[in-house]
């Protein structure tokens, strides 16, 4: 399943979401983000990962690899040329050219879940340790955030690095103003940075 | 052997941010996690209530923001020292990230 913005037009862009918690606070600024791309002529994908979403597929059997096989199949589907992939998204770019904007790694976004998962727990009385989780989720696989990562997708994650690849432009936030949205700690929305990014995208591809 | 005194810039950069500094980074983190205005973080005192006390700030929110906070303090902080009192205050997380600056 996919948010579809298509105009039939030559100029079509993918965009890779954010992963896990940040792909809630971020999606109604994705959506944002469409309707701008839209105004400047673009028309835009935004698929649901495996086992994310609409999904019908198990989120236990992911891994970074399948859900960058998922991104590759969708922009094959829908004849996209670029993409924008957000934040740890940035981890299934895959060989496609296009951008990402605020670029982390799959071992950072994976450090902030198991965050949460120990104030969470320490709140609970648990007092769990970051060891003997990680030991855990390394063996059997782990919920986090309500998330069910599988053993393999765990791995994958905490052995991700960020290496800006050549095929792509890094977007920081700073070139946005304001404060990234995967900060809040409600879902937020701005229309400003949602506008500004389109603009960028749309002005960079021109050239 | 003896060391040559610090000039003023160095020893500023081997003392990190001031206490004012951390505040005021302290205060931007809360601003942008919470959606707040900066008139409205200005009004944080010691007494301030956080975790526990603000209902948008859960496990998920804590964990962005103490990543954010490190990052603009350029300090690390340990899984281990991460609890529920360090954050219940305004005043116990300044206290917090300012004894994380000293010992950085």
């Amino acid at each position: 399943m996919a948010l579809v913005c298509d105009g039939g037009r030559d100029r079509r862009l993918l965009i890779i979401p954010a992963l896990f918690d940040e792909a809630n606070r971020m999606r109604r600024f994705c959506v944002q983000l469409m309707r701008e791309l839209d105004r400047h002529g673009i028309d835009s994908i935004l698929p649901d990962l495996p086992g994310t979403h609409d999904s019908l597929e198990p989120l236990t059997r992911q891994t970074l690899a399948t859900w960058t096989d998922a991104v590759a199949s969708t922009a094959a589907q829908f004849s996209t040329e670029r993409v924008v992939a957000i934040r740890a998204g940035a981890a299934l770019l895959g060989a496609h050219r296009g951008w990402t904007y605020a670029p982390i790694s799959g071992a950072t976004a994976l450090r902030q879940l198991l965050r949460a998962r120990l104030v969470a727990s320490r709140e609970a009385g648990l007092g769990e340790a970051m060891e003997a989780l990680t030991d855990e989720a390394h063996r059997s696989g782990i919920v986090l955030a309500g998330y069910e990562l599988g053993p393999l997708m765990f791995a994958a994650l905490a052995t991700h690095e960020w290496v800006p690849p050549d095929n792509v432009r890094t977007i920081h936030q700073h070139e946005l103003g304001g404060a990234g949205l995967w900060l809040r700690a409600e879902p937020g929305e701005d229309e400003e940075q949602a506008s500004a990014l389109a603009l960028l995208i749309a002005r960079e591809w021109a050239e | 052997m003896d060391q040559a005194p610090l000039s003023p810039d160095k020893m500023t950069a081997a003392l990190g941010p001031s206490r004012a500094e951390i505040d005021a980074i302290l205060r931007g983190v809360l601003r942008d996690v919470l959606g707040l205005a900066d008139t409205q973080v200005a009004d944080f005192d010691t007494d301030s209530g956080l975790f526990g006390h603000l209902p948008e700030l859960d496990s998920m929110a804590v964990a962005g923001l103490l990543t954010e906070t490190e990052d603009r303090l350029g300090i690390i902080i340990d899984d281990d020292d991460v609890d529920g009192e360090m954050l219940e205050t305004y005043g116990a997380f300044l206290a917090f990230a300012e004894a994380k600056v000293i010992g950085a």
